[in-house]
């Protein structure tokens, strides 16, 4: 009951290069894992399948305890499973307002699926402060997006994700574009999940940050998993070795 | 609040410097209402093509091919009204030639793959021929059609002087602003022009959408055909032809971007009418028609002009 998500020998290849090679893992409730790796290991690539953005070549995903059916499994199917999103790449529309970035895809609408422009506004304010705690003059829910810094964007999407509670939230490392502050509160958030029984993956390069606020670490190398570890088994610099030894070894 | 508007506010000003200019001019024309109805009769064509062009334009993609949908439309539309003596019937497979041109269209576009300024210039020849071959290449008179319903509804003057396609025109720019605007498919439309992979990301379906534009486009480049053929009570061959730039004029000094992500349905509601009062306003001026083209070069370009440098000044 407790198992939220199990994969089992999924394969992806683009082209001819095989990027993620007989994945096996499982997420249960509550747990935050970390997916380390180096450049090109394959992590945003899974994600992308888990969530929907792309599919896998061959795989068995069962979510809920419920086998999915990978032909039909896209983005949208993924997030009314409870899945949500915030890739590497910007996922915002620069020229487009802050409140039409947050509700993209998943507008509040009447039957006839016109917007309820003004509830949208509300509703960003709100998380402009709360999440973003951005309370300058300039910003409000009709700014353009392209009037945020990079960090400010990035905090966007990572809220956008947040709003709409899910059960897992998959975060592409969220926090290479923010100051040290912004760090924080990613962390924070977070930490706060488990609390509320959600599960959260995080890709991140910096094996602190993942050391502070993870369960368990998944180390990919080269499209395989290489180790899977219980934060309990492990300590920060034993962690921070075994990745090098894992890395040097494909050198 | 007033950065958002500034693309409107300066085309509504080129738009007063112009009728100003016209007014002071000929006032015996520009004063008398006679010049405003025929222009309330001649400017929704294009300007049907326009607004229902914008959408495609802002996220991103383009329509070549219009006039010549138009061509085959209306010869659909004149050729079945002169067969079967329904106007209802030629009604509907007019626009139901749209619908499958423009899903044409479309599906080459996003299922194959063809940039659209590749695949409607294809397309624009396809279905020109197809006009041709299909007509023989010999125009069709039907006179009696000014006797129907259908005339009255769409081209007839209402009151004895209101030309009945300006109230469809104005129509259908309220609704299309809306759906952009203030509905989940215009905002699908927006974040396809501003970051196709984003719009993708985020779950919205952005091939189907945009079939749904080309899908769009060539429904109402059949209805604009029905109007135009209604209007004249004849189709040739050559049919559509003129609007390919008058069209894209309108659009682009109304103030929608190239770029795609953003655009103004007000802007070019605005710009169709500049291009539509242009011609007869010079050959009133008593200049000669060849100057039209030359105008409309200059205006063209101080408007986007104009927009060019807001654009720069937005961007600090
Ligand atoms: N769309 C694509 N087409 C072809 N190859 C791709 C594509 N996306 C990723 N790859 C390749 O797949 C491999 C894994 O890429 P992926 O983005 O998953 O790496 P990553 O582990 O997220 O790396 P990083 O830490 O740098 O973000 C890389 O070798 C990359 O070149
Ligand atoms: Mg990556």
């Amino acid at each position: 009951m407790n198992e939220i998500l199990n994969l089992k020998n999924a394969f992806k290849t683009y082209g001819k290069t095989q990027v993620l090679k007989d994945i096996n893992f499982k997420l249960n409730k509550s747990e935050v894992i970390s997916l380390l790796g180096d450049n090109g290991a394959g992590k945003s690539t899974l994600i992308k399948c888990l969530s929907g953005l792309e599919k896998f070549d061959k795989a068995e995903l069962i979510i809920n305890e419920k086998k999915v059916n990978l032909k039909n499994y896209d983005i949208k199917n993924a997030r009314d499973l409870g899945f949500e999103t915030v890739y590497q790449e910007s996922s915002v529309g620069l020229e487009q307002e802050i409140f039409r970035n947050i509700f993209l895809g998943r507008e509040i609408t009447n039957t006839f699926g016109f917007i309820n422009i003004k509830k949208e506004q509300e509703v960003s304010m709100h998380l402009l402060q709360n999440f973003l705690g951005l309370r300058g003059v300039g910003i409000n829910p009709n700014s353009k997006v392209s009037s945020l810094s990079g960090g400010e964007r990035q905090g966007l999407a990572i809220a956008r994700a947040i709003y709409f509670d899910s059960k897992v939230i998959i975060l592409d490392e969220p926090t290479t574009a923010l100051a040290i502050k912004e760090v924080g509160k990613v962390l924070n958030f977070i930490k706060t999940l488990q609390e509320h029984e959600k599960s959260c993956i995080l890709i991140t390069h910096n094996i602190s940050h993942a050391y502070e606020v993870s369960n368990r670490f998944i180390i990919l190398e080269r499209g395989e998993i290489k180790a899977d570890i219980k934060k309990d088994d492990i300590s920060l610099i034993e962690l921070q070795s075994k990745l090098l030894t894992i890395q040097n070894e494909y050198q | 609040m007033k950065e958002k508007y500034i693309y409107q506010i300066s085309i509504l000003v080129i738009l007063f410097v112009i009728l100003t200019l016209f007014i002071t001019t000929v006032p015996e024309v520009f004063l008398q209402s006679r010049i405003y109805i025929s222009y309330l009769s001649i400017i929704p064509f294009s300007m049907i093509l326009a607004l229902s062009l914008t959408p495609l334009i802002i996220a991103k993609e383009i329509d070549l091919s219009f006039p010549s949908i138009m061509a085959v439309s209306g010869y659909i539309f004149a050729q079945s009204y002169l067969s079967f003596d329904n106007t209802f019937i030629a009604f509907f497979l007019c626009l139901g030639f749209g619908f499958f041109a423009g899903l044409f269209n479309g599906l080459i576009v996003v299922k194959i793959g063809v940039p659209s300024i590749i695949a409607t210039i294809g397309s624009q020849f396809l279905f020109r021929g197809l006009a041709m071959i299909l007509s023989g290449g010999t125009a069709l008179s039907i006179m009696e059609i000014k006797e129907s319903f259908i005339s009255d509804l769409f081209t007839g003057r209402w009151f004895g002087f209101f030309p009945a396609q300006s109230f469809w025109v104005i129509l259908f720019a309220v609704l299309i602003w809306f759906i952009l605007f203030k509905h989940k498919f215009g905002n699908s439309v927006l974040f396809i022009g501003d970051n196709k992979k984003a719009a993708n990301m985020m779950g919205i379906n952005t091939d189907k959408t945009r079939i749904i534009l080309f899908i769009q486009m060539g429904i109402m480049s059949s209805f604009c055909a029905v109007l135009l053929t209604l209007e004249m009570a004849n189709w040739w061959p050559t049919n559509g032809e003129g609007y390919l730039l008058l069209v894209f004029a309108s659009i682009f000094i109304g103030g929608t971007s190239v770029f795609g992500g953003s655009g103004t349905i007000f802007g070019t509601f605005i710009g169709a009418i500049i291009i539509g009062i242009i011609e007869s306003g010079i050959i009133a001026m008593g200049l000669d028609g060849f100057y039209t083209r030359f105008i409309y070069g200059v205006i063209i370009l101080i408007a986007v002009c104009v927009h060019a440098k807001i654009l720069n000044k937005g961007k600090v």
